[in-house]
């Protein structure tokens, strides 16, 4: 047996697994997109770019999307970065690892619990009854964008922290010691060798985030309260609800060109900074 | 800096001190804490839907994740040695299968298979006409399996590849030219190499087919697994017990998580 039968062998029952549930099942999706709705739900053949044309009768749910995946990624990275920073630049060696651990811990527990926790702390009787006693009355915070959002950034924190926290802990400490020999100011230091030396790591914690975000369902579902819905709330009440195989399977289509352009040219912008960073002298 | 360290420290943690909290909390309501119990972990370990769908979930999570830890080391193994165009599609592939959000992957095997035993079904029952019972395909535990088992095994891919490639290359030349097999080779140089990275992909592959609810959601048929027992429980009014069911899966697999932790440091100082 030769070695490139004997490798093929080898990927053989991997390629046809992914041929029959991924490229199949997607396949199936994108000439459903084309066809038509049974009287009785489900899908009839047919070629029509009807079910495209009606997706602004979705607008809503896309729009929530487009506004709360990236909200979300960004205020992740907001509170990650100076975590992560604390934990790889400031932490000695001896605390770090657990502390990382501490950080990764929650994220191998179940979204769908942790989310649930939420639905206490932001109801009736959490914080609104707390803010009450100081005064503040009749606060309304679950089902709401903010308890969405709130939801988003404590699912998915762990996920930034840990590329961050990677690229800065590859970067040499001496940099820095060096930077402010030299007279650079602790905020130049930051702008100038810090924050460049970790575009890497926030480009990939941003990129996981934002993919995961886009197809969320879990989050809105419990915490929007049918109120904030995301393009996974639509396709869940479009699948399992009103059978309409046809119109969600367009949704699910559009849902996946959105990503891919998104992700396309967040990529190109990264990449060119990254190309403008090799450019600098010293660097 | 050190507070505001501790203070996401308070935010990753409190929702998960007040799950357990409110677990052995002795009234009914889930939001009121009425005295110490533990009354709704007894109740939740003698449910029997509770029970019946952690049966589901610990049978769909082993039997995918070893499929895919399986597969999922051949392919990657296989794909060293492949360049060329097909290389490039099949990259493609297992770069799809990891990017497609959950709820699409769901959706699509969801349509796909039910139009497929549409079709297959009648096919089945005239072949089988004579026998009492006809084979009738149906979405249930199968195809959860398969379905999770293709989203894990392009994570096992992806992990294994990984560690390879860092290995790959001398050390096989060397065994080779010592007269070793190639499956010698593999079983005494390249697999005890990446058994670390096979047992981390075996680990994530089970964690995310325990978790995942989204794909089980459309999959799984009228089968019933423990993340949609309480999603399902949640929409009904929440109760102590899901905290309860929460808490003992957490620590579940927090136990998990350090074993694994351990066994890991043990190979690689070995």
């Amino acid at each position: 047996m030769t070695q490139s039968v004997r490798n093929w062998l080898l990927a053989a029952p991997a390629g046809a697994w992914l041929l029959v549930m991924l490229v199949l099942p997607l396949s199936v999706v994108f000439v459903f997109s084309f066809g038509e709705r049974a009287p009785s739900g489900g899908y009839v053949p047919a070629f029509t770019f009807e079910q495209y044309a009606n997706l602004p009768a979705r607008f809503t749910a896309f729009k929530n999307t487009l506004l709360l995946a990236p909200l979300g990624t960004l205020a992740a990275l907001l509170i990650a970065y100076p975590l992560a920073y604390q934990l790889a630049v400031r932490t000695s060696n001896k605390w770090k690892t657990l502390l990382l651990v501490l950080v990764i811990v929650p994220f191998w527990t179940s979204i769908l619990i942790r989310s649930y926790a939420w639905i206490f702390i932001l109801g009736g009787r959490g914080i609104p009854s707390l803010l009450d006693v100081i005064g503040i009355e009749d606060m309304r915070l679950i089902n709401t964008q903010f308890a969405v959002l709130v939801g988003i950034v404590y699912g998915y924190l762990p996920l930034m922290v840990f590329p961050i926290y990677v690229s800065l802990d590859r970067l040499d400490k001496r940099l820095l010691e060096a930077s402010s020999d030299l007279g650079a100011s602790p905020l130049s230091t930051f702008s100038k060798v810090t924050l460049p030396m970790s575009i890497s790591g926030i480009a990939t914690g941003c990129m996981l985030v934002f993919i995961l975000l886009m197809g969320e369902f879990l989050i809105p579902a419990l915490l929007g309260g049918g109120k904030v819905f995301f393009v996974g709330n639509a396709l869940v009440d479009l699948f399992l609800q009103s059978r309409n195989w046809a119109y969600g399977s367009a949704v699910a289509v559009m849902l996946i060109i959105i990503m891919l352009v998104t992700v396309t040219v967040y990529m190109r912008l990264i990449s060119r900074l990254s190309v403008q960073r090799d450019d600098a002298p010293l660097m | 800096m050190r507070i505001y360290a501790i203070c996401v420290y308070v935010f990753l943690y409190t929702p998960i001190a007040i799950i357990a909290l409110f677990s052995f909390s002795a009234g009914r309501s889930a939001s009121q804490f009425e005295g110490f119990s533990t009354q709704w972990y007894g109740r939740a370990l003698s449910n029997p839907f509770v029970m019946d769908a952690l049966g589901n979930s610990l049978f769909v999570a082993l039997v995918s994740a070893s499929l895919a830890s399986v597969l999922g080391t051949l392919a990657a193994v296989g794909l060293q040695g492949i360049r060329g165009p097909a290389r490039a599609l099949f990259d493609a592939i297992i770069y799809i299968a990891v990017m497609i959000p959950g709820i699409v992957i769901g959706i699509a095997t969801l349509i796909a298979l039910v139009t497929i035993f549409d079709v297959v079904n009648p096919w089945l029952a005239t072949i089988w006409s004579t026998s009492e019972k006809p084979i009738r395909l149906s979405m249930g535990m199968g195809s959860l399996i398969a379905a999770h088992t293709m989203f894990t095994m392009a994570l096992v891919i992806i992990i294994v590849r990984a560690r390879l490639s860092g290995i790959e290359g001398a050390l096989s030349e060397a065994s080779a030219d010592l007269y070793a097999t190639p499956f010698g080779t593999f079983s005494q140089i390249t697999l005890p190499l990446i058994a670390p990275a096979i047992l981390a992909g075996f680990l994530l592959s089970f964690t995310f087919s325990f978790d995942d609810f989204i794909i089980a959601f459309f999959v799984a048929g009228s089968e019933t697994t423990l993340p949609i027992y309480i999603f399902s429980s949640i929409r009904r009014g929440i109760t102590p017990e899901v905290n309860a069911i929460g808490t003992m899966v957490m620590v579940a697999s927090l136990i998990l998580l350090v074993i694994a932790q351990l066994i890991l440091r043990r190979s690689t100082k070995s």
